[in-house]
């Protein structure tokens, strides 16, 4: 299976997805923001950072680069597409997902292990999860207050789309504590936490976020047959 | 004509308020537009940044002031006439790129 | 205006008045510059000389004692670049070389925290990729006034979050650092950054201009007049055309980290493409300092037409061209076959890349500006600067303060009143926890990070097939040095040696940043001297060379010096990062053992400090050969698997490692003291750690600790809700969390 990970001016967890999409057993592929090209790869992931430097909005930019106008039309058909932070924010501001990420509540960028629980163990990036299950990922970020209004949240919530919730008080602020949520067909989903500094007790708090990137490369392996 | 000239010309021969009301009109039909863009985010949006100044400011002394709401100023230097044309296309920029319609409205205004 | 000052002018108007005071130029320095030229020089000149010979880029009076630092043959032959160089070279095996540096940004984050820390950073950061390395990791030694200062709440969060929003946003992770407090910082904070790098041997790259007709570029973000302060002089200089030029300049430098990334990914694809024969930062005095230093090291000269310099702002003249401390800028030189290419991946990258000149073979350095000549020097004159030999003297109340020890002090005589001083200890700001200001770092970014504060020492994994890495720490203690700076820099030194140790790598070169006051103050020069005689004796007894680092003076309000504080940075190499150990105490029933030997030594201490405001005595005694067997120790008992856990001791002594050990385990202890139960506590006896072993490991353990002569005293065993020690007193972990977590909130929040 190949995965591309999109590579904006000022991507930061652009080579940690790709490690974490190599450790999960798939091929990682480059997609650079000004190819029109998504190189026939099988998901993509928007990797967290700072693209143009969160100029104007975190995203609002970058949602605007070449490779969004091949993503966005391959997303709304069916092509599994995972946003971590500043890829979360970009898919807001592409309306891939709806709502918007704000500024943290505390008002400072926060890194911190926070313990999340997966609602939806059933997008192509978390169904190799249980529902319910709980996971130790980090955060970091300034700008991850989940927010939309109350009909939005509603919707989501009815629709069983948000897919992982803070276990305890949002450090950030997000409403209803939602950290990750996903679109109505279930294939894009957006999180702020960071599940690719998650995927060794080596160098993360745990190997917890491997999942988001074994699923996906199961749910193909599954599908391919 | 430079306009430095005309007024000039229209000072000297005194003919104040005709000739300056020409020289307004082709002023503002000059080449270059100014157009200011205000961004705030919308008022059920929680605004943290403008609760902690308004915090800072009442530790300031300044415990008259009730309520802080923080936004965004552009200032966008147009080629062409103002008018209908101009503020069409920069309210286009606005709902595209400048505001994030999901959280933010904007209002604008050419500037004189 | 100076554009009209050229050297053709300035030749025939020797007796023209120049402003050189004003630019921070002495009468001698100014005649100096004259003997040189053979002439006055042009303002341009004058610009270019007052900046390279001011203090901060001249080291004209710390010169004579740094030279000390420069590494023996044997401490040499892991280097591969040493001092002179943008940032010190090593060699850690498997074709693998680091580069590392500290540096200060102290007086721009007193104006402008936010942005003086964050350009900081910045600088640092271009220090390390002008030598050809890959930025992988900063830190952060912070020092402020009191905390619960008014101004401390000014300056501490605005430093944090500049460093915060430079480091996060270029993708650094920051994994370690200092916090430390003390009245002597108020009207001087002292922000010093450290960045590390890493790189392939066939990487490395030099600050040299060779090859005649070989082009020079300016690259990154356009030249502005940030911090620019002095050159508004020259516009009032007689030859002024500058009618009305406003005289209003922003003298804060202001950092585009974006801009930064860009600069980092560009010159990296540079360097792995070839396409560079020579490369310089721009850092303190701008394009006077890049195309000097660049000229001088290389066996030609340069000419540069400043008309070609990209600006932000159309209205700057030359000498404002020069001084201009515009943020994310570099220098290369390129061969005329490269040029293409060099420019096309500028241009991928969004970086605005401009020839302003080219290599010449007539060494001597000159600049045009609308037609005329306006700078002709012989480069290595400005880049090397005046060097001098202040005036020494012991401080004349050091005799005083030496006598006036810690001894007199009252000391917690039972249980409850040690209980009592453990947790007013722990609650202190400078030995709290700073998770307030280190949870505003990105510490995960690029997927390396092994071992981040508070741990003792950052631990970066580099390569991912072998797990070799790197660690690094950084130390200082301005009471310590206050009270004898050769000891005192001696004992900063052991602490991040000691610290690097704990995680189990081997120490293996050392980085500094001096800070001091002034240096007209013949007690600050000795304190200076002893501190880098100090260093030099520490490095060469423990074998590890000085690579570079940076000396900062005139932290000084008034008469009020700062307490001497020289700043340590000490890497490692770890052959295997998974055999790491950290601070905290994660197994349960794991033996506890205090190595090393505990002597009754309070001077300096933070008992004294923070109990009874004293400070006076001798630091505690410096023994390097200890602390070469402990950390030769620790790396073989971590390299086996024979350490649950390792975390050294200085602040506050063992009490304070306790504390540590079971709040970052979040799991108590059942111990015994030895001896006096204060002296125990709280003494600061170097070359110490505390260890908890892996069970049925303690045989192993000992009998390594006796083959390497380190005492290993027997404390007793992790486990239990509690900080038990043994008939004196216990504290619930819970009652520890609380004093500990809430002291920088509280403050700053």
């Amino acid at each position: 299976m190949q995965i591309g990970v999109v590579t904006f001016p000022g991507s930061l967890d652009d080579a940690d997805a790709a490690r974490a999409v190599r450790y999960a057993g798939a091929e990682p592929v480059s997609l650079w923001h000004a190819d029109r090209d998504l190189r026939g790869v099988d998901a993509v992931i928007l990797p967290g950072g700072f693209s143009y430097g969160d100029y104007l909005r975190c995203g609002a930019i970058a949602r605007f680069s070449p490779v969004m106008a091949e993503l966005v039309p391959a997303a709304r058909a069916g092509l599994p597409v995972l946003g971590i932070c500043n890829g979360f924010q970009i898919l807001c501001e592409a309306h891939l997902l709806p709502g918007a990420l704000t500024r943290n509540a505390g008002l400072r960028f926060i890194t911190r292990d926070v313990r999340l629980k997966v609602d939806n163990a059933k997008t192509p990036w978390t169904a190799g999860y249980v529902s319910g299950q709980q996971l130790l990922v980090p955060l970091k970020s300034g700008e991850g207050a989940f927010a939309a209004d109350e009909a939005t949240l509603d919707a989501l919530e009815a629709g069983g789309r948000v897919v992982v919730r803070y276990d305890s008080d949002a450090p950030n602020g997000s409403a209803r504590g939602i950290a990750g949520i996903c679109s109505e067909a279930g294939t894009v989903v957006g999180l702020m936490p960071h599940p690719e500094h998650a995927i060794d007790a080596l160098t993360g708090p745990s190997a917890d976020g491997l999942g988001f990137f074994a699923s996906v490369v199961r749910e193909f392996a599954g599908a391919a047959r | 004509m430079p306009w430095q000239l005309y007024a000039s010309w229209a000072l000297a021969t005194r003919l104040d308020a005709l000739y300056l009301t020409i020289y307004a009109l082709f002023a503002l039909g000059g080449y270059v537009t100014r157009v200011i863009v205000e961004v705030m985010l919308k008022p059920e949006i929680h605004d943290p940044q403008g609760e902690a100044v308004l915090s800072a400011s009442h530790r300031l002394g300044f415990g008259n002031v009730t309520e802080v709401r923080q936004g965004k100023r552009f200032e966008l230097e147009i080629d062409g006439p103002a008018g209908g044309e101009a503020l069409a296309a920069v309210e286009e920029l606005a709902r595209e790129l400048l505001a994030n319609p999901v959280i933010e409205e904007f209002t604008l205004r050419a500037a004189e | 205006m100076s554009d009209k000052d050229t050297v053709e002018v300035a030749a025939d108007t020797p007796e023209l008045s120049q402003p050189f005071a004003a630019l921070g130029l002495t009468p001698d320095e100014y005649e100096k510059i004259r003997q040189i030229l053979g002439r006055r020089p042009t303002a341009a000149e004058l610009a270019l000389y007052s900046v390279m010979w001011s203090e901060h880029c001249s080291y004209k009076s710390s010169k004579v004692h740094v030279r000390k630092l420069a590494p023996n043959e044997q401490q040499s032959t892991a280097l591969l670049a040493g001092i002179g160089s943008n940032a010190g070279v090593v060699d850690i095996g498997q074709g693998y070389a680091v580069t590392f540096k500290i540096e200060s940004h102290n007086h721009p984050s007193f104006v402008e925290p936010h942005q003086g820390a964050a350009t900081g950073v910045g600088g640092i950061v271009r220090d390390i990729l002008a030598m050809g390395a890959r930025p992988v990791g900063v830190m952060d030694a912070l020092r402020f006034g009191p905390a619960d200062a008014h101004d401390t709440a000014r300056v501490l969060p605005g430093v944090v979050s500049g460093i915060s929003f430079y480091g996060n946003c270029l993708g650094l992770p920051n994994i370690g650092g200092e916090l430390a407090f003390d009245a002597c910082y108020s009207g001087n904070p002292l922000v010093n950054a450290l960045c590390v790098g890493v790189m392939r041997h066939a990487d490395l790259k030099s600050a040299v201009a060779t090859g005649p007709g070989n082009k020079v570029i300016l690259f990154g973000s356009r030249t502005g007049p940030d911090g620019v302060g002095g050159a508004s002089v020259l516009a009032s200089a007689t030859f002024s055309g500058a009618e009305g030029k406003a005289a209003k300049r922003p003298s804060v430098q202001v950092g585009d980290p974006f801009m930064e990334k860009l600069l980092v990914e560009c010159c990296l694809e540079l360097y792995a493409a070839g396409l560079i024969e020579g490369i310089q930062d721009l850092g303190a005095a701008g394009i006077a300092c890049a195309t000097t230093e660049l000229a001088a090291g290389g066996d030609g000269g340069m000419n540069v037409n400043l008309d070609d310099i990209p600006l932000r702002d159309p209205a700057l003249g030359p000498a404002e061209i020069l001084m201009s401390e515009s943020q994310e800028r570099m220098m290369a030189v390129v061969s005329p076959a490269n040029m293409a290419t060099f420019f096309q991946v500028c241009a991928k990258w969004d970086v605005e890349a401009t020839i302003i000149g080219e290599v010449t073979g007539d060494g001597t350095l000159t600049m045009t500006w609308r037609g005329g000549t306006v700078v002709r020097i012989p480069p290595r004159t400005a880049a090397d600067g005046p060097v001098y030999n202040r005036p020494m003297s012991r401080p004349a109340d050091l005799d005083t303060l030496q006598a006036a020890g810690p001894d007199g002090l009252e000391r917690p005589k039972d249980g409850p009143a040690l209980r009592e001083t453990l947790l007013t200890l722990l609650g202190a700001p400078e030995l709290a926890d700073k998770s307030w200001v280190t949870a505003q770092y990105d510490r995960y970014v690029r997927g390396n990070t092994v071992l981040a504060m508070p741990e003792d020492g950052g631990l970066l994994r580099v390569d991912e097939q072998s797990q070799l890495g790197i660690a690094l720490a950084t130390d200082g203690n301005g009471r310590y040095c206050r009270l004898d700076p050769y000891e005192g820099t001696q004992l900063a030194l052991s602490e991040a040696y000691r610290n690097v140790a704990m995680t189990g790598a081997r120490p293996m070169a050392v980085t500094n940043c001096l800070n001091f006051g002034a240096p007209e103050d013949p007690a600050v020069m000795w304190e200076l001297a002893e501190a880098v005689r100090g260093l030099a004796d520490g490095c060469a007894e423990l074998g590890i060379p000085v690579t570079g680092g940076n000396v900062s003076l005139y932290n000084q309000t008034g008469n009020n010096a700062i307490l001497p504080t020289p700043v340590i940075g000490v890497l490692g190499v770890h052959d295997d990062v998974r055999r790491r150990a950290g601070a905290g105490f994660t197994t349960e029933g794991a033996q506890v053992v205090l190595l090393g030997s505990t002597r009754d030594e309070l001077g300096g201490s933070s008992w004294a400090h923070v109990i009874h405001g004293h400070l006076g005595g001798h630091p505690p005694t410096v023994d390097l050969d200890a602390e070469r067997r402990l950390a030769s120790l620790v790396a073989a008992a971590a390299r086996n698997g024979l350490l649950a856990s390792a975390h050294d001791l200085s602040d506050g002594g063992l009490a304070i490692a306790l504390a540590e050990s079971c709040l970052r385990g979040a799991q108590g202890c059942r111990i015994t003291l030895p001896g006096d139960p204060f002296t125990a506590l709280f003494s600061e006896s170097s070359a110490r750690a505390l260890v908890s072993v892996t069970p049925g490991r303690e045989p192993e353990f000992a009998a390594l600790c006796a083959a390497n002569e380190t005492p290993a005293t027997v404390l007793g065993a992790t486990g239990g809700p509690t900080l038990a020690v043994a008939a004196t007193f216990e504290v619930p972990l819970a009652e520890l969390r609380q004093v500990w977590e809430r002291t920088l909130p509280a403050l700053f929040s």
